[in-house]
């Protein structure tokens, strides 16, 4: 039994491995994408338009509206991160239930990557919206003495981030498996839709921290002050 | 080992070029679309105030030229029901000009009937008078009307006495060749009682008159002498114009003047 998708190599050579979580990585990545231009690729502008694109523009402006409710002010600006963490985990966490698919976020590498992803995109906006002075001086808030907390809590969270979807995704597949090995036919499928139950919830939470983390550093320390004072 | 460092790597190329792809084929085209449609919506919703306002503005307009119209037709109707009745208070009295011209017409021929009858009439009975004054005289006293007519005349002249003969002569006096009196008789006078006449009226006035004789049937057979306006007359027309009084049932004057 493997307990990451890591395992599963298809090629190697060298540092070079061609594993299975990168394959349903790229398999994800071409059916997300091809769906999307398949549906763009004739977008309607009036009234009448189709039920795909109706489920498309469902979906972006739930995102949208999720963002906006976090907090951030312009939500197209993080749409396109925030949007396809959302869509990446949630359509791994989706096609769990077709069989042989192993979910890339079972594998810790790939939510450690998403996890640095989140911890790289985190002060690149909180510079962008409130400068690089500023946002360094959130470090320092509310006292400098809190400096090295800050710094442990930006990579605590950041750990916290890839080991929560990674222990829930893996565990999920995991439970199926061994369930599979022993009560092999109802049982399992009712975990395999307690596991898409999971998944979706972790893909919203994993979307919204991300977002939160964001909203916490570009807003500035006088509305956080507002904020909490 | 759960963790691989290639994989991590590779994982966060891939995600980076998986955002990239997203954002390209479908949130960009996705809000580009919807974006669209609001705007459209919006042009539609502005398209639709503005149209209401210009159905509001063109029911104020259309309202206002009813209302002239209204206004327009009212004084039309006045006007015309004015212009209707002058013409008709024209017409009724045009109608009666008219009415009254025909009455008057009717009376005035009915008038002229009547008095060409009376004409006629007249003049039929100066006839059979004249024609049986002419026979009577003639049977009886083998005279003719002419004759006695210039007798009788002339005893109406000798009977003259007194302002008339006096005003008669003084008219008589004024006359000369240029304007002589003048001596009527409804019949051409034969010479022996023009002779006669002439004789007559000398002798009663002291002078040789000179006279002019003219022929006026109107007279039915009778003789008159006029000058300056003063007239010595005879003639059987003033019996007639008594004989036509008392058919009429008025009075007349008989004979002479």
């Amino acid at each position: 039994m493997r307990l990451t998708p890591d395992a599963w190599i298809f090629w190697q050579y060298g540092i070079f491995t061609l594993n299975a979580t990168i394959l349903f990585t790229w398999v994800l990545m071409a059916v997300l994408v091809l769906g999307a231009v398949l549906i763009t690729r004739r977008l309607a502008t009036g009234h009448e338009r189709s039920r795909w694109q109706n489920l498309l523009e469902i979906v972006v402006t739930a995102i949208m509206s999720q963002i906006e409710d976090v907090g951030l002010q312009n939500p197209r600006r993080y749409l396109g991160f925030l949007g396809t963490l959302f869509l990446f985990v949630a359509a791994a966490a989706l096609a769990t239930v077709i069989p042989g698919f192993e979910p890339p976020t079972a594998s810790l590498s790939t939510t450690a990557a998403l996890a640095l992803c989140v911890l790289v995109a985190v002060p690149l906006f909180g510079i962008s919206g409130q400068g690089l002075l500023a946002y360094l001086k959130s470090y320092l808030q509310p006292t400098p003495i809190m400096l090295p907390f800050n710094l442990i809590s930006e990579v605590s969270r950041t750990l916290a981030l890839a080991i929560r979807l990674f222990g829930n995704m893996m565990s999920g597949a995991m439970i199926i498996a061994i369930l599979l090995s022993i009560t092999p036919f109802v049982f399992p499928i009712v975990m395999t839709l307690l596991g898409l139950l999971t998944g979706m919830v972790q893909a919203y939470i994993f979307t919204i921290l991300a977002a939160v983390y964001i909203a916490a550093a570009t807003r500035s320390s006088k509305a956080l002050n507002k904020i909490v004072p | 080992m759960l963790i691989d460092g290639f994989t991590i790597a590779a994982q966060l190329l891939n995600f980076i070029i998986l955002v990239w792809l997203m954002k390209r084929f479908l949130y960009q085209p996705v809000l580009n679309a919807i974006a669209a449609r609001e705007q459209k919506i919006a042009a539609q919703l502005a398209d639709a105030a503005a149209t209401k306002a210009k159905a509001h503005e063109q029911q104020l307009e259309f309202e206002q030229k009813n209302q002239a119209f209204d206004k327009q037709r009212a004084d039309l109707l006045s006007q015309a029901t004015a212009a209707a009745n002058a013409e008709h208070a024209q017409l009724m009295v045009d109608a009666r000009q008219a009415a009254d011209a025909a009455d008057a017409a009717r009376a005035a021929a009915l008038l002229a009937d009547t008095q060409a009858l009376h004409s006629d009439i007249v003049r039929r009975t100066q006839q059979q008078v004249f024609e049986i004054a002419r026979r009577v005289l003639g049977d009886l006293a083998n005279v003719s009307l002419e004759q006695r007519a210039c007798e009788v005349f002339i005893e109406r002249l000798h009977g003259l006495d007194g302002p008339a003969l006096t005003t008669l002569r003084q008219a008589l006096n004024s006359t000369s060749t240029a304007a002589p009196a003048v001596l009527r008789s409804a019949f051409d006078l034969p010479a022996a009682q023009l002779a006669l006449l002439q004789t007559a009226l000398d002798e009663t006035f002291g002078q040789a008159l000179a006279l002019k004789v003219e022929t006026t049937p109107e007279l039915v057979s009778g003789i008159e002498l006029s000058a300056h306006g003063q007239k010595l007359a005879w003639s059987i027309a003033g019996y007639l114009a008594a004989l036509s009084a008392t058919l009429d049932g008025q009075p007349a004057e008989r004979g002479s003047a």
